[in-house]
């Protein structure tokens, strides 16, 4: 591990504190440079059709849209949601992670995987759990409850994968010169962990603007129901793209509002990166009240969404509403998320070499903008992607499974580049050098030197978007073909008939599904390169656990 | 060359083994056993796209000669009278349009009338008495049922309300009523009929605004025993009691001309109107004269507003409206 610094965050954005780079600056290899020309065009090509189609529909109109009554409302909505559950995932992810982490809490190996798991159910389904159960789930505060429910291991996550990197010591001297305990925590395990929070909270508040499916069931109107309204209204991007503008915006704010804070400041942790083993914190008569609030946790995280969908399966009322069979979905969802996970993974790869081999200049400038992405809803890339070609390129690929595959693969690209990143970081360039020397040619290097070292962060790249893609709601509904349902849009026509009975085997199918890459990502990132000996490989790192794992049931 | 291509497909793909694309803004239980049926005596196969109606008929204008689709059929007029205006419907075949009631199909025979919905209030008993409900659509927006009334702005069966209600005040009132309505409603402004349907039912709020057929329909998903909510309607002829059809139609860049216009015959046919009346999608048929075999007011009782298809147009007015009353 060489990128312990215990500040892992959006490590998206935030490159190996030192990446190989070789003595004597080789030339970049033009194939490398090409790809990744293409990819980034493909990544920005929603963001470039969303302009071009706000620009055709004239400034004045766009601002006209932009400045009436409904759009204060909808700002007011979005934010004070975002903010509540933002600050709400903030503390309950932190204290989570630090019994989890830092105590002598019982049970903590099991917990540890209790409390991420609610991460494999969509949030739509959370909220279906809930708004079928009970009629107080509804508008603000039921969304306030759902949402922190659903995203708050994207703070967990994060935040434990440093509190397990950070170095204990610092605790140790800070108590040793006086400090109280209490201060002890604020300002040095809290501090070691803040660009771990302050990652997740972008995480959530990423999540929150893009969500559909949840806030559609709890009746609650943010930017992101709207401009599914207003397309469904009138399919013309002309009238929406002025919402999704400010949509945008705000996303850009977000992300930029990370960035600055996360410049700020540093973390540091010097001499080898060998974890000291130190004594827990001793919980002693908080250990009752701890387990007890960890219990009710999971309880509402958990057991109520999945009680929920056991409940109905078996209680569902007499069925009005026909549909593709239970397989016919599942078999559809498993092709199109296999195909985008491929492909992400794929165009991931020479966007990540060149960044990582080639640091300066046009490599990183790609790696960079690709991430505008993440500023891009789900609902913005389909209708955008769908419409443009509709419109201008004689509907090539329109309602077709091609176009939905492309569509995940750029929504989700975000989350390949962190595995493929971090591991060709970590694949020793000498290696490469070596193979090289001994007469290979570029290609087979590649393919028999470097993909080798990297295939586990290709594996756990798959695994990422794989999960998302499954639990992925708002695009699919537009995007699917003709004649064709996926477990989500399935589940979704189903929920929107009020078919509870019918729709929760759907939604059970879903968590099913998302719980096998979960489980091969929470073994992935739980490795220890020493245990494992394959110390140059494996490691992701803290710094790309936490951005691995969040998007989960989102729709960045 | 296209053209004679188009009628090269037109001529050959009428019978079995051919393909046909429907939108469809229906209901997926109404679609759904018609397009058995359908498929069943003809051998054609029906690809169904379902989305919601204005959606659908908003990527046809979009997708212009090249749209995939062969056939449209909404739950409302306005959406496919829209379509009819841009001159993109073909005109149905006299024989389909002869059985249904005139006065239920498109005025230029762009599109033919397939059912039949009324505007109805559900109310919870246990939250306010018959008898302070509203008689009349406007007192929707009295401010003696604020925090009690729900409504869906969004949802297409709400915009012939809104244009009935501009046709009879005007503009100017009828925004001041979309506002009161709006102030009313508060937090019970949902994203769609089924939703208000079941607030109600559940006792979050205490009435709403629906069609008829969504309190049926949710009495057959959760059972007798679930329901603890009524239905009841405007006083007779009140600008609140609103008549909509569903209608249907071929469009005229389909390049399966004579399978599209046979599976419009067909959902008006007494096999097609027969399922309407006994399928789980409670809305009446209008056609051939078969009648509804539902526990429902029969149609011939009902006493709706006498507002036509024509003035319902493409509801554009109630979209404006609803625009201006910060509801859309």
């Amino acid at each position: 591990m060489t990128t312990t610094d215990g500040r892992p965050g959006l490590s998206v954005v935030d490159p190996p504190t030192d990446p190989p780079v070789p003595a004597r600056r080789p030339r970049r290899p033009w194939v490398l440079v090409a790809t990744s020309l293409v990819v980034t065009v493909v990544l920005l090509a929603p963001l470039a059709f969303l302009l071009i189609e706000a620009a055709g529909a004239g400034v004045s109109t766009v601002l006209h849209l932009i400045f009436r009554p409904l759009t204060a409302t909808l700002l007011w909505n979005t934010v004070r949601l975002t903010v509540v559950v933002t600050a709400l995932c903030a503390v309950i992810g932190t204290l989570a992670a630090w019994c989890v982490e830092c105590t002598d809490l019982p049970g903590r190996r099991i917990w540890a995987v209790l409390v991420v798991v609610p991460f494999a159910i969509p949030d739509f389904v959370v909220s279906f759990g809930w708004a079928s159960l009970t009629t107080w789930m509804q508008g603000f505060r039921g969304a306030v409850v759902v949402m922190t429910l659903a995203v708050y291991p994207l703070v967990y996550l994060p935040v434990a994968a440093s509190f397990r990197a950070a170095d204990p010591e610092q605790e140790d001297v800070a108590r040793s010169l006086g400090i109280s305990r209490t201060r002890t925590f604020v300002r040095i395990t809290l501090g070691q962990a803040r660009g771990a929070i302050l990652g997740g909270c972008v995480l959530v508040a990423l999540v929150m603007l893009a969500e559909y499916g949840a806030f559609e069931i709890l009746g609650y109107q943010t930017f992101t129901t709207e401009i599914f309204t207003e397309y469904q209204l009138s399919f013309n991007p002309g009238a929406a793209s002025a919402l999704v503008l400010v949509l945008v915006v705000v996303g850009l704010l977000v992300l930029s509002l990370e960035a600055a804070a996360r410049g700020r400041g540093r973390v540091v942790r010097i001499g080898p990166q060998v974890q000291r083993v130190t004594a827990p914190h001793r919980l002693g008569r908080a250990t009752a009240p701890v387990l007890v609030a960890f219990a009710v946790l999971v309880g509402l995280a958990l057991g109520v969404p999945i009680g929920s969908c056991v409940y109905w399966t078996f209680e569902g009322g007499a069925h009005s509403l026909g549909g593709v069979s239970l397989l016919s979905a599942t078999w559809h969802t498993v092709l199109y998320s296999g195909t985008a996970a491929a492909l992400a993974t794929v165009m991931a790869l020479p966007v990540a070499l060149l960044a990582v081999r080639y640091p300066r200049g046009v490599g990183r400038l790609f790696e960079r903008s690709t991430l505008l992405v993440l500023a891009m809803p789900g609902i913005v890339i389909a209708f955008t992607l769908s419409y443009f070609l509709v419109r201008y390129a004689d509907s090539f690929l329109y309602q077709q499974a091609p176009l939905l595959v492309v569509a995940y693969a750029i929504l989700f690209f975000p989350l390949a580049l962190v595995g493929v990143k971090a591991s060709v970081a970590h694949a020793p360039v000498g290696l490469e050098e070596v193979a090289r020397s001994l007469g290979q040619g570029r290609l087979a290097v590649l393919w028999r030197v470097t993909l080798p070292l990297i295939a586990p962060g290709l594996a756990a790249s798959f695994c990422l978007v794989l999960l998302a893609a499954v639990t992925e709601l708002t695009a699919t509904l537009i995007l699917v073909p003709t004649g064709v349902q996926t477990l989500a849009t399935q589940f979704w026509a189903y929920q929107q008939n009020l078919s509870y009975g019918q729709a929760a085997p759907f939604a059970l199918v879903i968590i099913a599904i998302a719980a096998v890459p979960s489980y091969v990502l929470g073994r992935y990132f739980d490795r220890t390169p020493v245990q494992d000996g394959v110390a140059t490989v494996a490691p992701a790192a803290p710094s790309a656990t936490p951005s691995a794992v969040p998007t989960v049931g989102s729709g960045l | 060359m296209a053209l004679a291509g188009a009628v090269l497909a037109a001529c050959g793909s009428s019978g079995p083994g051919s393909s046909i694309t429907l939108y469809s803004g229906q209901h997926v239980q109404t679609t759904d056993a018609l397009v058995a049926g359908f498929e069943k005596i003809t051998g054609i196969t029906v690809n169904v796209r379902s989305d919601d109606e204005d959606t659908l008929s908003d990527e046809i204008v979009a997708e212009g000669a090249r749209s995939p689709a062969d056939v449209i059929y909404t739950e409302n007029t306005p959406a496919i009278q829209y379509l009819a205006d841009q001159g993109l419907l073909a005109e149905v075949d006299p024989s389909t349009l002869a059985a249904t009631p005139t006065r239920f199909n498109s005025p230029d025979g762009r599109w033919v009338g397939v059912s039949a919905r009324v505007s109805v209030l559900i109310y919870n008993p246990s939250l306010i008495a018959r008898r302070d409900l509203p008689t009349s659509v406007l007192q929707l927006a009295d401010p003696r049922y604020r925090g009690l009334v729900a409504f869906s702005p969004a949802e297409t069966d709400f915009q012939p309300i809104v244009t009935s209600v501009e046709r009879t005040y005007g503009h100017a009132a009828a925004l001041r009523w979309l506002e009161g309505l709006k102030a009313n409603a508060g937090s019970h402004v949902y994203p769609d009929n089924e939703t208000v349907s079941d607030q109600v039912n559940r006792g979050a709020v205490a009435f709403g605004v629906i069609n008829q057929y969504y309190w049926y329909r949710l009495q057959a998903e959760v059972g007798a025993a679930s329901m603890h909510s009524k239905i009841t309607y405007f006083a007779p002829h009140d600008p609140g009691y609103v008549l909509d059809i569903s209608p249907a139609a071929v469009l005229r860049s389909s390049t399966h001309q004579a399978a599209a216009q046979r599976f419009l015959a067909y959902l008006v046919s007494p096999q097609g109107q027969e399922i309407i009346a006994h399928s789980i999608s409670f809305e009446y048929p209008i056609a051939s004269g078969v009648t509804t075999a539902r526990p429902e007011t029969p149609f011939d009782q009902l006493q709706p507003n006498d507002i036509t298809v024509a003035e319902l147009g493409d509801g554009s007015t109630a979209i404006a409206l609803l625009k201006e009353a910060g509801l859309l």
